[in-house]
């Protein structure tokens, strides 16, 4: 008996799980501003210990190359290959980001922001974090678009 | 046969998985039996085959082999499907069965100790001996029976795990507790699984390369049964201890491998496991597009 139940419910929890894990996505651009703002509103919430971390590798002369690698590999399918915003992730060249401390971007990673979407990146050893943090500074802001389109 | 078989298997798997779109260099743990707290990113899929040949006293030696199909439906979940098979040799090769794992990560932050909810619901045969867990009294001698006779033995079982893991100075140190519970009336059984692994360099070098030690995560695993409801403990259990490796190509692939050693006489003496994964970045996006209507 109990394994007949098992068998209804079991299909029943796939078919909605299904639905969960697939029909969700909405990738507008009207949903995705919203979802942005409270992003960004993240990093404010890095404790003060966080933030004053320095940078070890700051003075690296190769940490901005493999944050680029690194930033390739992990970062640009979300935050797109410029890193000024891709189909589920935001721009990473605005004052929010590029103002923020190196140690509120390192805490960012460390713990993603698992709610909304940004898986955490502890998986990655200290190092490749603080390299991702020397990569993501160095951009500065995003280039104006009219000056863009003007080029 | 069966490695005829398990070669056409991996072809399948090697044409499908080169034939989709973009990949993600991926940074999987070594791990094959234990969970850490890291779970599939959001969207992405990660296709993958393992194998596992075991030693066998008093019968014939046996390769069991599954196919895991992991997705990352939010950051916060990961749901894997999972085909089992075994080919045991001077006997035969036979399905064993469907597993569905679904683990969820309570919190929103990382802590000291992360936990993540395991539950998996099982759909398999007796013949089953891909040893993906030590559970119960399960010892060596529970796979002298011949396929035939095993696979007549159904199992729908469900299984929780408690995983509670910990990074620390590019350590990742793993502890996972296991209760399960046949639905066919049998007693709850109890196993534990036991990880540490570390990349062999912390820092990723500028250029992207193969062979960078960065790539490479070694470790080791312990797991094993803890006995039942009603006779827990070590009394008439299995346990193994298995070096593990792992390596995460630039190109999205993860090669796997692990010799295991049995620790006490009820387990297999000698196991070694190998496996190989892809991950296929925005395959979430590609199926949300095709079910979604179009007026």
């Amino acid at each position: 008996m109990r394994i007949r139940k098992a068998s209804v419910i079991i299909p029943l929890l796939a078919a909605f799980s299904f639905r969960a894990a697939f029909g969700q996505e909405n990738t507008s651009a009207s949903k995705q501003k919203p979802q942005a703002a409270s992003l960004y509103q993240e990093i404010s919430k890095a404790p003060r210990k966080a933030r004053s971390k320095r940078n070890p590798l700051e003075k690296d002369p190769d940490a901005v190359a493999a944050g680029r690698t690194l930033f390739a590999q992990r970062c640009a399918e979300c935050h797109g290959d410029n890193a000024e915003g891709g189909k589920k992730g935001p721009s990473l060249r605005v004052s929010e980001i590029q103002d923020a401390e190196p140690g509120a971007i390192f805490w960012i990673l460390t713990n993603g922001v698992v709610r909304k979407g940004m898986p955490v990146w502890s998986k990655l050893p200290e190092p490749q974090r603080w390299q991702l943090v020397s990569f993501i500074k160095s951009l500065g802001p995003a280039p104006a678009k009219t000056e863009a389109a003007a080029s | 046969m069966f490695i005829y078989r398990s070669l056409l298997l991996v072809s399948v798997l090697v044409l499908a998985t080169v034939s989709l779109p973009d990949s993600l260099h991926a940074q999987e743990n070594p791990y094959f039996v234990a969970y850490d707290h890291y779970l599939e990113e959001p969207g992405n899929l990660e296709i993958a085959y393992f194998s596992a040949f075991g030693t066998q006293r008093g019968g014939n030696d046996f390769q069991a082999h599954w196919m895991e199909f992991e997705y990352g439906a939010t950051a916060w979940w990961t749901t894997e499907f999972y085909l089992d098979g075994q080919s045991t040799f001077g006997d035969s090769t036979i399905f064993t069965g469907i597993r569905w794992e679904n683990r969820f990560r309570p919190l929103k932050r990382e802590h000291l100790i992360n936990p993540v909810l395991y539950v998996e619901y099982e759909h398999k045969n007796g013949a089953d001996k891909i040893l993906k867990e030590g559970e119960g009294h399960d010892v060596e001698a529970d796979f002298l029976t011949p396929n035939s006779v095993a696979r007549q033995e159904m199992i729908n079982e469900l299984e929780f795990k408690l995983i509670l893991s910990s990074t620390f100075k590019g350590w990742n140190f793993t502890q996972n507790t296991l209760a399960a519970k046949n639905l066919g009336h049998e007693p709850w059984e109890f196993g534990y699984a036991l990880g540490a692994s570390r990349p062999l360099a912390l820092k990723a070098s500028a250029k992207r390369c193969t062979l960078c030690p960065q790539n490479f995560i070694a470790g080791v695993e312990m797991y094993g049964g803890l006995g039942d409801r009603y006779h827990f403990g070590l009394h008439d259990t299995s346990h193994y201890a298995a070096p593990v490796l792992g390596w995460n190509l630039p190109s999205g692939w993860t090669l796997r491998i692990s010799p295991g050693f049995g620790l006490n006489d009820n387990s297999h003496q000698f196991l070694l496991r190998w496996g190989v994964s892809r991950e296929i970045s925005g395959f979430g996006s590609i199926v949300s597009r095709l079910l979604r209507s179009h007026p």
